[in-house]
């Protein structure tokens, strides 16, 4: 049987892309493969990154040319088939243009960008992002983003709620986020986007290994 | 074919925080201008297009502005048509 890979999406403008790579291959053995934007081939990927940065210099909004790259056109069919697609900060705004999570995200509050460790309560475990132990404690990730801000309308918060899609959310809200939204699920679990940084939390060294669980969990299903 | 330019306005809706504006309301007052209500920011996008009819131009806009220039989530848009 062939390795499991976990495909990297690479936008012009990407650049979490080598950090995810170390934390799945240098950390937790998995076997990566950089995808450029403008292949739609997802045949040999088992799960796919949309990793952070600033896709086509985040002109007109924050993923909102992305959505029209190749790559996420081919990603409908990857997400129908089950396959797990995880969005990081860039990711997450990617996944949200592209509708294949409800909301969008914009300028943070204060205007600032945020580069901090924030600490996240951890809601739902659905589709095994994250587990009870994570709920019970909660988790710790780096963020470093300038429109992180979770907006959404009430109606979409209530289904958020109701359909427990809600991953994670702020303890401290940095950016004033809708309902502190951190983190949300689609509802068949198989799609997380997210602005925190796991990948940035694989290492006791340099900044703890809180997320060294979801990045795992891409080849746990 | 007939030539068209069109000026899109995008805005953020009413039930978004809008930082920027506030900011920029805030930077007004220290120049000086009192009475200032609300400021909120948007886009104004100006397209040019070659087109038969105005209406065939109204639906390739409204593609545009649904599809890409706007989100509807967090943005309204409208836009006025003038035949160059």
């Amino acid at each position: 049987m062939e390795r499991f890979t976990v495909g990297i999406v690479v936008f012009p403008g990407s650049n979490c892309d080598r950090d995810v790579s170390w934390s799945l291959e240098a950390c937790l053995d998995i076997k990566t493969k950089y995808l450029w934007h403008e292949s739609s081939d997802l045949g040999d990927v088992d799960a796919i990154v949309l990793p952070g940065g600033f896709s086509y210099g985040d002109y007109l909004r924050c993923g909102a040319i992305a959505r029209f790259s190749p790559l996420i056109n081919a990603l409908h069919d990857f997400v129908k088939s089950g396959r797990r697609v995880l969005g990081i900060c860039n990711g997450f705004q990617i996944l949200t243009e592209s509708g294949f999570l409800p909301g969008a995200l914009v300028a943070n509050k204060n205007l600032n960008f945020i580069c901090d460790d924030v600490e996240l309560n951890v809601i739902s475990s659905k589709g095994g992002w994250l587990n009870k132990e994570h709920q019970k404690k909660g988790i710790k990730l780096p963020i470093a983003h300038g429109e992180g801000r979770y907006h959404c309308d009430l109606d979409t918060l209530k289904k958020l709620i109701d359909n427990d899609l809600i991953a994670i959310r702020y303890r401290n809200n940095p950016n004033g986020s809708t309902f502190d939204i951190a983190g949300i699920t689609n509802e068949q679990g198989n799609v997380f986007g997210l602005m925190p940084h796991p990948e940035r939390a694989c290492d006791e060294k340099i900044g703890g290994i809180d997320g060294l669980y979801t990045l795992k969990s891409l080849i746990r299903y | 074919m007939d030539q068209f330019s069109v000026k899109v306005f995008i805005r953020l809706r009413p039930s978004v925080l809008d930082p920027a504006g506030e900011a920029t309301k805030s930077a007004s007052s220290k120049l000086g201008v009192e009475g200032i209500k609300s400021l909120r920011i948007g886009k104004m996008i100006e397209v040019k297009i070659e087109s038969e009819t105005e209406n065939e131009v109204r639906e390739k806009i409204d593609l545009l502005c649904d599809r890409l220039f706007a989100n509807t989530v967090i943005e309204d848009y409208e836009y006025s048509i003038e035949t160059i």
